[in-house]
């Protein structure tokens, strides 16, 4: 695997706009994807994780949300600031996305066979019957069955998990470098979602597509990825490859988030849960966002921001607890 | 599909029945007398009389009902009271008068209210999406016989741009095959005539496509508002889809459904209900063709005249149940 980066995001910032006052939904989130790789973003509902996907596609809804400030550098350009008409040559053809409906996010009133020509088409000068070969070829890698077939049919003739593979079949066919994933399994059931993991680490290593894959479900993360970056209120709060993210969590947010997932060895306990939601964006104005849920809140976390600082290679961390230990180490 | 279209037809048939039933009575229960508007108001009892049972009006209304209703059933439409003439043969030119207006109309409603609807969606909030839905607000609640009235002040009596009346210069009339003239100026290579028929067409059909443009213009708006939302729409742009076809490809065709729905109703009405229109304009129309009939109380012309708009209302609404699950594949008729 190469090392070069794909995709490197510095200081992104995206906000809404609601009633004139600004609510950054993300904050100052720094990463990057190496050629090749599976990232995962990981937090709850409300973190910022999908609108850190829109914003590197320029979908972010506007009015009200606008990307305020930050550098999302890929092929050496700055993608927030190339032109609308340059970004739909990126969007599909070198950054494409899946996401968490299947069920909605296709089209109703056009065959599958229509939808995946068409993002063909936009980026490619081919001939239509050149386009529906390339499209049934996808098809078939995406294990569908009687491809041919289905070119025809319409999406609501289709099963969810179905649909969600036509999904990556449309996002994969121009072979773009950057796959992101948002929450593509989230609305599967649990058979379905394994199958599509699978497929995903399969086009990854077949076409050596990098994957950021946006998910609050870390069996999802243990499954395929190499590095997860935790986000909690718009901000990154530990980033590890996921073997220590695993076995030595060190942000508190992060032990909450694998201790809540359910063991089967584990029954009589009753199943753990961080206490509290996820604040409203910009209802905290100074101090660790975590601060009130956290077990081990101190005095100053409630004062100001802990960094994101390395504690041990690439395993980076944004908590005073840390930073301490550092110090005194 | 096929048998769903044969058994709306079927349904045709209790519909216009009702239809001629209600029409039947309804113009026999309003004062006035055929043969006495016919003789006129010097005519004696003797002759109002003769006239009335020559014309068959002495019988008892449902004996006259059961005659009519048998006519009816071997296609006859019956004879207009006043000119004599069959209403089947007379008809035609004054329904495609009406059709041809009503075509315009359309078109202008269509075009100009889809399109509205869209950008102000896409714009929403913008300052073109507040004028445009204010303007719509005003379409919809202007009078038609007000905003007729202006727009031959301004243009004809003011500006003196466009003929204040009729379908054609009088002085240069059309040869009439089909009695579309915008048909029969063009299969005639007569461009001069063709030009002074979009020039007479121009006036009554904005007049007449307000209130449909207006309507449609704020269906198309919120059913895209709600389509533009949507899923798909995000996918077609990750696709890197460009914004004309994100708008005119992926969510028109979504959003389309209320709108057809909207545009079948305005046809119904613009076929049935253009009396004012035509009657500014001069228009020798359907609406004004059976208007006249009333004055007469020519009760053959009432009743056919509105058998065939009710019958082509309900053909057009089938047209668009039809086109519903062209449109859309979810929709099955069974």
């Amino acid at each position: 695997m190469s090392e070069s980066s794909v995709l490197q995001v510095n200081g992104l910032k995206t906000s809404f706009f609601m009633d004139k006052t600004e609510v950054p939904a993300v904050d100052h989130v720094d990463f990057d994807l190496k050629q090749g790789e599976i990232i995962a973003i990981v937090g709850e509902s409300g973190c910022g994780k999908s609108v850190t996907s829109l914003s590197i596609m320029g979908l972010v809804p506007h009015p009200p949300g606008k990307v305020v400030g930050g550098e999302v550098f890929f092929n050496d350009e700055d993608l927030l600031k190339v032109s609308e008409s340059k970004m739909r040559d990126i969007r599909g053809n070198e950054i494409a996305m899946i996401f968490q409906e299947p069920m909605t996010s296709l089209n109703p009133l056009f065959t599958i066979g229509n939808q995946i020509t068409e993002a063909i088409l936009i980026h490619r000068k081919w001939s239509k019957k050149q386009a529906k070969a390339k499209a049934i070829e996808y098809l078939k890698l995406v294990g569908l069955p009687r491809a041919e077939a289905l070119m025809n049919e319409y999406p609501h003739q289709l099963s969810g998990g179905m649909r969600q593979r036509v999904m990556i079949a449309m996002a994969m066919v121009c072979e773009p470098k950057v796959l992101i994933a948002d929450e593509p399994t989230t609305a599967l059931d649990v058979t379905i979602q394994s199958q599509i993991l699978a497929l995903m680490k399969r086009l990854n290593q077949k076409l050596n597509t990098s994957i950021i894959l946006i998910t609050h479900d870390l069996g999802v993360v243990s499954e395929i990825c190499e590095r997860v970056i935790v986000m909690y209120a718009g901000k990154i709060v530990e980033e590890a490859d996921v073997k220590t993210i695993f076995e030595h969590p060190e942000h508190p947010y992060t032990k909450g988030l694998i201790q809540s997932v359910p063991d089967i060895r584990n029954k009589k306990e009753r199943l753990y849960s961080i206490p509290g939601n996820v604040p409203i964006p910009g209802s905290i104005k100074k101090g660790c966002r975590f601060a009130d849920r956290c077990e081990f809140v101190m005095d100053r976390c409630r004062e100001k921001t802990p960094e994101l600082i390395s504690i041990e290679g690439d395993h980076k961390v944004r908590c005073f607890l840390h930073q301490e230990s550092e110090e005194q180490n | 599909m096929f048998s769903y279209t044969i058994r709306r037809l079927l349904m045709l048939i209790p519909v216009l029945f009702g239809m001629t039933f209600i029409v039947f009575f309804m113009i026999r229960a309003i004062p006035g007398d055929p043969a006495q508007v016919i003789l006129g108001q010097l005519a004696t009892e003797e002759a109002i009389n003769n006239l009335r049972a020559e014309l068959g009006l002495d019988q008892p209304w449902f004996t006259q009902y059961f005659e009519y209703l048998k006519q009816l059933l071997t296609l006859d439409l019956g004879e207009s009271l006043r000119t004599r003439t069959a209403v089947s043969e007379e008809i035609w030119p004054y329904m495609a008068a009406t059709f041809e207006l009503s075509f315009v109309a359309l078109l202008i409603a269509v075009v100009v209210g889809v399109n509205a609807g869209i950008i102000s969606a896409w714009f929403q909030k913008s300052w073109f999406d507040y004028t445009a839905m204010v303007v719509a607000l005003v379409g919809v609640s202007m009078p038609i016989f007000w905003l007729g009235l202006m727009e031959q002040w301004i243009f004809s009596v003011q500006l003196d741009w466009l003929p204040p009346s009729k379908r054609e210069n009088v002085k240069n009339p059309v040869e009439t095959i089909t009695h579309f003239y915008l048909i029969d100026s063009l299969i005639q290579g007569r461009m001069d005539q063709f030009v002074d028929v979009v020039k007479h067409l121009i006036m009554p059909g904005i007049a007449l496509a307000t209130i449909p443009m207006a309507i449609i213009a704020r269906i198309t708006r919120s059913s895209m508002l709600e389509v533009l939302r949507s899923d798909y729409i995000r996918t077609a742009r990750a696709k890197g889809q460009k914004m004309f076809w994100v708008v005119y490809k992926h969510s028109l065709k979504n959003a389309v459904i209320p709108v057809l729905t909207v545009i079948g109703l305005q046809t119904g009405l613009l076929l049935g209900g253009a009396i004012l229109t035509e009657t500014i304009f001069s228009w020798p129309g359907i609406g004004r063709y059976i208007y006249n009939a009333i004055e007469y109380r020519d009760y053959p012309v009432i009743q056919s005249g509105i058998l065939i708009v009710a019958t082509i209302f309900v053909l057009i609404n089938l047209i668009v149940d039809l086109l519903y699950a062209f449109i859309d594949p979810r929709i099955k008729y069974n």
